[in-house]
């Protein structure tokens, strides 16, 4: 390992962040945190994860997409951001593809993802 | 004026900090950066120190240089460079800086060989515009347009700019800041880009168009010599 991956393991561990087991597919629920002038408040952005990269680096990010009133929306989210309060899985999804971005010419029944009911989680 | 420093570029990553925001930052680091030699003004007309930094193979080190390390009693260097000094920062020969040299939040500049583009066109090298995409332009989109005027003066200016080869020169970045040390690794984090490529050896000093803050370590922020460091390992 080089120096560069060290020190950004170091600041993962520091970070404390657990990051639970989610991959292309999932729907999951994230709590950023925005501030408002003073004060700040915790939301809520839901939606299907089309995509993860960077890998174990600290640099990494997920996509998340959703509709929102009609219209298509994607976030990225950088994994080990500060702001980023909480990160639930709300379903499980089985997929072919690690990155889904053919859902971004789909929509309604054909943009489903079907539950993946076998899920396991990966014994650590 | 203090002594700057060699330091090699390990690379890029980010910091993500408690309020939220995230630092993307070069990461630099002192890999044995001792003292060779002094250029005092009665020898040499000038005041300056001489730093050595890396790791040289003996055997691939010329008997003059060696020669040169042996006086100075230090293991042979990869990289050598001068800074000049006010007399009252002069280092002694042999002292080992560190990173607490610079302190975070101070401004830096730093000088290395930017990465070398090769033969680069008008477009790259100098953020020409290029020639129209239609209206009559045939095969020429990136291309410089005139280079100068008619028959008087007949010929092109000197210095005039057109395509040629680009990077792999000196470059100085100024006004960078320091986000964090790290004194046991000797690392340096740089708020943003440092020129030169990754595993390249660049020069840090002090930000000649800030002032210096408060509290930086004069004439230099130096590891005790080797004996010294052995005797406190041995009570620890």
């Amino acid at each position: 390992m080089n120096l560069i991956a060290i020190i950004e393991a170091e600041q993962i561990a520091a970070l404390g962040k657990t990051i639970p087991d989610f991959r292309a597919g999932d729907t999951v629920r994230v709590g950023y945190k925005v501030t408002e002038g003073t004060r700040s408040r915790v939301q809520a952005y839901e939606g299907v994860c089309i995509g993860r990269k960077g890998g174990a680096t600290i640099s990494a990010s997920f996509t998340v997409r959703k509709i929102s009133f009609g219209e298509g929306v994607e976030r990225v989210f950088p994994l080990y951001s500060t702001n980023i309060d909480s990160i639930e899985v709300v379903r499980r999804g089985r997929v072919r593809r690690a990155k889904l971005y053919y859902l971004r010419t789909r929509r309604g029944k054909s943009a489903r993802i079907v539950e993946d009911t076998t899920y396991k989680p990966k014994s650590a | 004026m203090r002594s700057g420093v060699i330091a090699k570029k390990l690379g890029m990553t980010r910091l993500f900090l408690e309020n939220g925001t995230q630092v993307p930052v070069t990461v630099l680091q002192l890999d044995n950066l001792q003292v060779v030699a002094q250029r005092t003004a009665d020898k040499d007309g000038y005041t300056a120190v001489q730093l050595g930094a890396g790791l040289a193979k003996a055997k691939r080190t010329t008997a003059a240089m060696r020669g040169h390390f042996a006086k100075a009693n230090v293991a042979p260097k990869r990289k050598i460079a001068e800074f000049r000094v006010t007399p009252d920062c002069l280092i002694d020969v042999g002292a080992e800086i560190t990173a607490e040299h610079y302190l975070a939040g101070q401004f830096v500049d730093i000088a290395g060989t930017s990465i070398g583009k090769g033969f680069a066109g008008a477009m790259k090298r100098h953020n020409f515009g290029g020639l129209r995409a239609s209206h009559g332009v045939s095969v020429s989109h990136r291309s410089h347009g005139s280079t100068g005027q008619c028959q008087d003066p007949g010929k092109v200016f000197k210095g005039k700019k057109m395509a040629g080869h680009m990077g792999a020169v000196r470059t100085t970045t100024q006004n960078l800041q320091v986000v964090r040390t790290d004194a046991d690794r000797g690392l340096i984090m740089i708020k943003g880009a440092v020129p030169g490529s990754a595993g390249g050896w660049v020069t840090i000093k002090d930000a000649v168009k800030k002032a210096a803050p408060a509290g930086l370590p004069l004439p230099a922020a130096v590891r005790a010599a080797v004996a010294d460091v052995a005797v406190e390992g041995g009570e620890a």
